[in-house]
């Protein structure tokens, strides 16, 4: 069932892991973990990983992006090679991924998590050039705080226009949280600008418990679904205009969440299919198009798994046992895991979704009976507690990973 | 099959088999995302490495059933049977 790799006696299996984000950089440690005899290496061109979840309290005014910045150097000392530079190719017949500087690294497993890619082709005007005016701010760093200074500068009145793309994207919950914040930003700081949000979808995660803190909160926000006109058609950058299926609005400041596809190299690996993403199995997250590359994070489609950071994190601590047991042919355990995602919708004012995880027929499914959302009708106190749960569970995990 | 489970057999004789940590049980390994393994995070949710597993458990027990108040952990709860319950609080007492 599982055929023993051809390993020189006392060879240690040599595993490269490509995107030093919470997937990868969590795979490469819990690898090294899992089996110090494993040759362990990181491929990511970024000396410093700007964290994506929290960053829309940078955008809102309310934390440092310095919050958000972590290195990789305990990673290395903890024996993973750490090598900054970009993979540009992949080749799963060889087993070799080729670097920038051209040299070629062999493997006997790789693990990609390169996360997911913005697609510029896919709402009309929203190319690179484009996002320099109009940041989709949805990859953290440079374009976190060009989208938080853009909100600053404006004028008090202006109108802040977001769009939000259909499933499937990364971390879906994370945009009506950025919404909220931006909402909140405004009723505190430029009480005559409102926020309008142009949705690509009718539902989503989270829903009556988002809604019913807008309603408490933020008069000032306003959601558009697609049945009610709100599908995000194009942008113009130049006159800072975004339309929909109905209007055109004028946007003091826009915020454009384009539709996204797995990061660039799990296409150029062929592990990525027409969606765009990874179909992968669900006890190993070994790639179901090619054989001996395992596929983590956003870019993997793995069932019912959401695309979030705690998901990635705890998946990618799975497929770490799994690929320690597999290189030396032994059968990898049958894995059950948790997701948890908190989300913002003021400082002080938490929710969550939760679902524990395990794999039935080939797919990971959702076990019934268990998880789902905060109460709806819960008190400020249930709120706020989640909210420093919140807090807890990023310096949890990041310290879990980098520290 | 044969002959490969002979040679698996000869390779666990020989301590040839990964001897790394044992393995967290189905489950445990998604807990660390929340509940902290080092004493110097700053987190209000507590630490289960070396918790009495009896605690554990019955705590577990209390969350799936309602009787204990939780933000989150009655929905994680739900999700685990008795027996993997136990091996995730027998994994965690090991975990110090």
């Amino acid at each position: 069932m599982f055929p023993l790799p051809l390993l020189a006696q006392g060879a240690q299996p040599r595993i490269v892991v490509i995107g030093g984000g919470f997937a990868g950089a969590t795979a490469a440690r819990f690898l090294k973990r899992a089996d110090p005899r494993l040759n362990v290496t990181l491929i990511e061109p970024n000396p410093v990983f700007a964290a994506c979840p929290f960053s829309n309290e940078v955008i809102a005014g309310l934390r440092d992006m310095r919050a958000q910045l972590f290195g990789y150097d305990r990673i290395a000392t903890a024996g993973v090679v750490v090598v900054h530079q970009a993979a540009t190719a992949v080749d799963g017949q060889t087993r070799t991924v080729t670097l920038g500087s051209g040299a070629k690294l062999a493997y006997d497993r790789l693990v990609l998590a390169p996360g997911s890619d913005l697609r510029f082709d896919a709402l009309r005007g929203y190319d690179e050039a484009a996002a320099e005016r109009m940041p989709h701010a949805w990859k953290a760093g440079q374009q976190t705080l060009l989208l938080r200074r853009q909100l600053e500068a404006m004028e008090d009145g202006g109108t802040v226009v977001m769009t939000l793309p259909a499933l499937p994207y990364r971390c879906p919950p994370a945009s009506y949280e950025r919404a909220s914040l931006i909402a909140h930003y405004l009723k505190t700081k430029k009480p005559r600008s409102k926020l309008v949000v142009l949705d690509a979808k009718d539902t989503f995660s989270m829903q009556r418990l988002f809604e019913s803190a807008w309603q408490e909160l933020y008069p000032n926000l306003e959601w558009l679904s697609v049945s009610s006109g709100g599908n995000p058609t194009a942008v113009d950058a130049a006159a800072m205009t975004v339309s929909s299926d109905f209007d055109t609005y004028k946007a003091a400041v826009a915020n454009i969440i384009p539709p996204q596809k797995a990061g660039r190299i799990a296409e150029l690996a062929g592990t990525a299919d027409r969606t765009g993403w990874c179909p992968v199995d669900p006890v190993t997250f070994e790639s179901r198009l090619v054989p001996g590359i395992h596929v983590l994070g956003d870019a993997a489609i793995a069932g019912a798994v959401p695309k979030s950071a705690f998901a990635a994190n705890a998946a990618a601590k799975i497929c770490a046992a799994a690929v320690a047991k597999l290189v030396f042919g032994e059968a990898p355990a049958v894995p059950k895991f948790v997701n948890t995602c908190y989300s913002l919708v003021a400082p002080d004012y938490g929710i969550s979704v939760a679902g524990v995880y395990q794999p039935v027929n080939g797919q990971w499914l959702e076990v019934e009976g268990a998880g789902g959302i905060s109460p709806v009708d819960a008190p400020r106190a249930f709120r706020s507690q989640e909210a420093k749960f919140a807090n807890g569970w990023f310096n949890t995990i990041t310290s879990e990973i980098f520290g | 099959m044969k002959a490969r489970h002979a040679f698996l057999v000869m390779l666990v004789c020989a301590g040839m088999t990964p001897a790394a940590a044992a393995e967290a049980p189905s489950g445990a390994a998604s807990c660390t995302g929340c509940h902290a393994e080092e004493p110097n995070v700053d987190t209000p949710v507590p630490r289960l490495g070396g918790q009495d597993a009896n605690v554990m458990v019955a705590a577990m027990q209390a969350y799936r059933s309602g009787q204990r108040p939780a933000t989150v952990m009655d929905r994680i709860a739900k999700g685990f049977s008795e027996d993997e319950i136990k091996a995730i609080a027998a994994w965690f007492v090991m975990q110090r």
